[in-house]
């Protein structure tokens, strides 16, 4: 237990909860991104500089812990898909959120990955987690060892189990569960993107109508040519100042619920993969029972040994892929009750500084002569 | 007419040419918004509907409660949406519409002006040559054409005279009518934004009242 107790004290040098990601840097085509950690010791911070690649070493390393019991039972904070500066439209269609905002929400997602990992028990224990947040030299370049993601997918066939009826009623409730939620949650996501989207649009639309307005202006002292003159000017501020409304909304929602959304859906994606190895691991403790009761008498032993290991495993990461579900169910409603909150409380502001400044240019036009 | 006068109205001419131009970018400008404002309107829908189903599929008795709120807020700022549309059309497309439109009439009338002087002038030159035909008519004994030209140029006279009572009286219908519709368009236009203003005013307050409700509905999701 002192042991347990020392090693979860000594699992990292820096604090998890605050970790940050202050900037990112265009590289050519590849982006930097500045981290932040604050050190246990005190004062002091560590400074480092990591790259995209950077970020896959870290999670292959993760998923590489075959030797940690029921590390299959985790459900793996979810790395932001892979960006570059330039990005396709492929892959700025599967980032959605993140792939907007000059990389401020992808930042955002990064650092809160980070804080995932460096806050969770088992994963923070990876040396992989300390070199990543404290070397000042880039995390080395060798590839890590098969882990269980890539069993994963090689085999097609696999996908045919995602069906397996469970024998726990709690995970056959949880899959089901699960699937509902990460189709709907997706959707959401998408549905809200395009709301931003739109809403961009709209604030370029009114951009150039506020720029056009000031195509009309007219030259000499006609007073009726000066009058309309001067509504053509005043009425450009108020497309200006619809443009700024739109954009603040655009961006109230995309960091806000927008990165929210995605958050969520992205874990349960990651649960959804937990649940899946489970569920194979389900398959295979099966056919190891069905292999040792049909066993020849030469082979009886080996199949029992071969059953054993196969139900120690499974009770391992159903242990373990428990204790993970009661803690991203809390982690989850916690996140998306933070992300509403915010996402109301900046558009109520928005909302309210808008309708000042709309009704001062409504002053303004009922006092023109 | 006297060369002020038609400097006048060439200058005036250009003025609504560059008019015409302006306002059917505006115009343009307009439309586009009004087609944003509806795919807006489309795609908040369409995540009112996503949110009340994640709504529904969620445990969670608060979260849930807070995502069919959240729905509901959507569906209301959808109307809002619409309404914004219908402003952004009934009132600035269908005013610029109207302009460009109206627009495109008084270049008609400068081209019938221009038509008219042209009429006129061709009928001064064509009693210019009956009359020089008339002069040489003098010196030969041909008594019947020498009647038909001095008839002639009687009715060319006439014509000579109608055109430039023509010409006279619509260069002065245009100068009127050019004055007025200088003023029409600022009270117009002042009328129309006003109306504008007010209903973005409206949005923006009835926003106000809808995240004032909603946000005690996220902050109770514990």
């Amino acid at each position: 237990m002192m042991e347990e107790v020392q090693e979860v004290k000594s699992a990292l040098s820096v604090h998890g909860h605050n970790i940050k990601v202050t900037e990112v840097l265009k590289d050519g085509d590849a982006l930097t991104f500045l981290i932040v950690s604050q050190k246990l010791s005190g004062t002091g911070e560590y400074h480092v500089d990591r790259t995209c690649d950077d970020f896959e070493w870290l999670q292959q390393h993760l998923f590489s812990q075959e030797d940690v019991p029921g590390i299959q039972g985790i459900i793996f904070p979810p790395l932001p898909a892979k960006a570059q500066v330039n990005a396709s439209a492929k892959v700025m269609k599967q980032l959605g959120f993140l792939g907007l905002g000059e990389w401020q929400p992808y930042c955002k997602a990064l650092e809160t990955f980070l804080r995932q990992v460096a806050s969770h028990g088992i994963l923070n224990k990876n040396k992989a987690v300390e070199i990543f947040l404290t070397s000042s030299d880039p995390p080395g370049r060798q590839r890590a060892k098969k882990n269980i993601f890539n069993r994963l997918s090689q085999a097609v066939e696999e996908m045919r189990k995602e069906g397996h009826k469970d024998v726990d009623e709690f995970f056959q409730t949880e899959r089901d569960h699960n699937l509902a939620l990460t189709g709907y949650t997706k959707s959401a996501a998408e549905r809200f993107l395009d709301v931003v989207l739109t809403e961009q649009k709209i604030a370029v639309a009114c951009g150039h109508f506020s720029a056009a307005l000031h195509l009309c202006v007219e030259a000499g002292e006609d007073p009726d040519k000066q009058a309309f003159s001067r509504i053509c000017v005043k009425l450009s501020e108020v497309f200006d100042s619809m443009k700024k409304n739109m954009m603040s909304m655009a961006e109230n929602n995309m960091n806000t619920l927008g990165l929210g959304l995605d958050l969520e859906s992205r874990y349960q994606e990651a649960e959804k993969e937990m649940l899946f190895r489970r569920t194979c691991k389900l398959v295979e403790l099966e056919t190891a029972r069905k292999n040792a009761e049909k066993a020849k008498p030469v082979k009886k032993a080996a199949m029992e040994e071969v059953k054993k290991a196969a139900e120690t495993e499974f009770d391992h990461i159903c242990g373990v892929a428990k204790q993970e579900i009661a803690r991203f169910e809390g982690a989850r409603v916690e996140m998306l009750q933070q992300a509403m909150v915010q996402w109301c409380e900046k558009q109520l502001l928005t909302a309210k500084e808008s309708a000042d400044q709309f009704n001062q240019h409504l002053q303004a036009f009922r006092g023109m002569a | 007419m006297e060369i002020k006068s038609l400097e006048w109205f060439e200058e005036k001419q250009q003025h609504f040419e560059n008019l015409d131009v302006q306002l059917r970018k505006l115009h343009a400008s307009v439309e586009s918004l009004v087609c944003h404002r509806k795919e807006l309107s489309v795609n908040t829908a369409q995540f009112a509907k996503s949110a009340a189903m994640l709504g529904n599929s969620e445990d969670h008795t608060a979260l849930s409660r807070a995502l069919s709120q959240l729905a509901e807020v959507e569906e209301k700022i959808d109307q809002l949406h619409q309404d914004q549309a219908n402003a952004d059309f009934y009132l600035f497309s269908e005013l610029l519409g109207d302009y460009v439109r109206l627009i495109t009439a008084v270049k008609g009338v400068f081209d019938h002006r221009m038509k008219t002087w042209q009429k006129w002038q061709d009928s001064q030159m064509l009693l210019q040559k009956k009359r020089e035909a008339e002069a040489k008519l003098q010196f030969t004994n041909k008594p019947d054409k020498l009647q038909q030209a001095k008839d002639e140029i009687k009715e060319l006279e006439g014509k000579v005279q109608q055109g430039e009572r023509d010409f006279e009286q619509i260069s002065k219908t245009i100068r009127k009518e050019v004055s007025r519709f200088e003023k029409e368009r600022v009270k117009d236009f002042k009328t129309i934004i006003i109306k504008y203003l007010e209903s973005l005013v409206q949005t923006q307050q009835q926003l106000i009242k809808y995240w004032e409700a909603f946000l005690p509905e996220a902050k109770a999701i514990s």
